[in-house]
């Protein structure tokens, strides 16, 4: 105490306080845990991200990105996953401030939002698949489909998660429980756009460079 | 006796509880959004013009890319440096350096054992489909 004291240089009553504080509230410790396991799947994608930067020459014969991809719908795709990050802020507004419509409004466009997306990344695979594009055709391509289909895989476990928190919130009301998990969810859901950030720019934009 | 200062939880928006904090946040995700919207659309510009220098692209791309990243993690996750992010963002740097980690060494690499194997681009391109 004395060290802390000499070192901070007085407010004694400040250090009493932060020292015998006791644990963190549940929403900040579990808040943080989550955040940690978002950051364990960031390096999961990262390892994705390497094995695709490593063999996307090796296209075997087969198309290449610049034949595959369309650069229309991934800016569509884009601007969905995006906007939906936006309204999911608007949501947590909302449940800041114990507005159950307006939260239900945002959950309803974040769900719409994010399930264009998806159509539109099976209606990608569908056609790439009907082309003879399949992960099997080459290094490249299981490459791809491991990478974009393992981000499309989180968008579906949230659309899942988002429909299920929406209940909840109409069954219990706003509280504490519901509230950490609704602050999770939107973690979650930032954290897919940054990822996606980086599938569009290293996968769709420079797969298009000559 | 004062309150206690804890840590923020990530992507938790400012503690005031006002109106005027309220319409703080809504600025905030909406000068994310503008930023990330002009970020977004200037990395297509950039992928299709013939304006810039060819070889450059890629790298530009990658740093409008990192750019728009770090205005995801400010303004839509929160993530300050703050005193009260302290563990958030160490948490994010260490999150990082392993991601820098595994692709920077993956890639540096896969192409040092490219070059010693010498083999051409065809027998190379055969040589990793089995």
């Amino acid at each position: 105490m004395s060290v802390a004291m000499a070192i901070h240089g007085g407010q004694p009553e400040t250090l009493i306080i932060e020292s015998e504080a006791g644990p963190a509230p549940k929403r900040i410790v579990v808040t943080y845990g989550f955040w940690i396991f978002l950051l364990s799947d960031i390096v999961m994608f990262s390892a994705l991200f390497a094995s695709y930067a490593v063999l996307v020459r090796a296209t075997a014969g087969g198309p290449g990105g610049a034949q595959l991809f369309n650069q229309v719908r991934v800016a569509i795709e884009t601007g969905c996953l995006l906007a939906s990050s936006y309204t999911c802020g608007m949501m947590s507004l909302a449940i800041g401030s114990r507005r159950r419509l307006v939260t239900y409004l945002f959950a309803a466009i974040t769900f719409a939002l994010g399930a264009t997306f998806l159509a539109l990344e099976i209606n990608e695979f569908a056609g790439m698949v009907a082309r003879g594009a399949t992960p099997q055709r080459s290094a490249f391509l299981s490459a791809f489909f491991a990478l974009v289909g393992c981000h499309g895989l989180h968008v579906t476990a949230g659309l899942v998660w988002l429909t299920v928190m929406m209940a909840l919130v109409a069954t219990r009301g706003f509280r504490p429980t519901v509230e950490r998990r609704l602050l999770c969810f939107s973690l979650f859901w930032h954290t897919l756009d940054i990822i996606w950030v980086g599938i569009f720019t290293v996968v769709y934009l420079m797969g298009i460079l000559p | 006796m004062t309150e206690a200062r804890y840590d923020r939880a990530p992507a938790d928006e400012s503690i005031s509880e006002t109106h005027a904090g309220a319409r703080a946040d809504l600025f905030v995700y909406t000068v994310g959004l503008l930023l990330s919207v002009l970020l977004t659309a200037t990395s297509f510009w950039v992928a299709n013009t013939t304006l810039l220098w060819a070889p450059g692209v890629a790298l530009g791309l990658a740093v409008l890319a990192i750019a728009q990243m770090g205005i995801h993690l400010v303004f839509f996750l929160h993530i300050t440096t703050g005193p009260d992010n302290t563990n958030n963002a160490l948490a994010l740097a260490f999150g990082l350096l392993i991601v820098t980690l595994v692709v920077a060494g993956s890639l540096l690499i896969m192409t040092n054992l490219n070059e010693n194997m010498k083999m051409s681009p065809d027998l190379m391109n055969l040589h990793m489909q089995r």
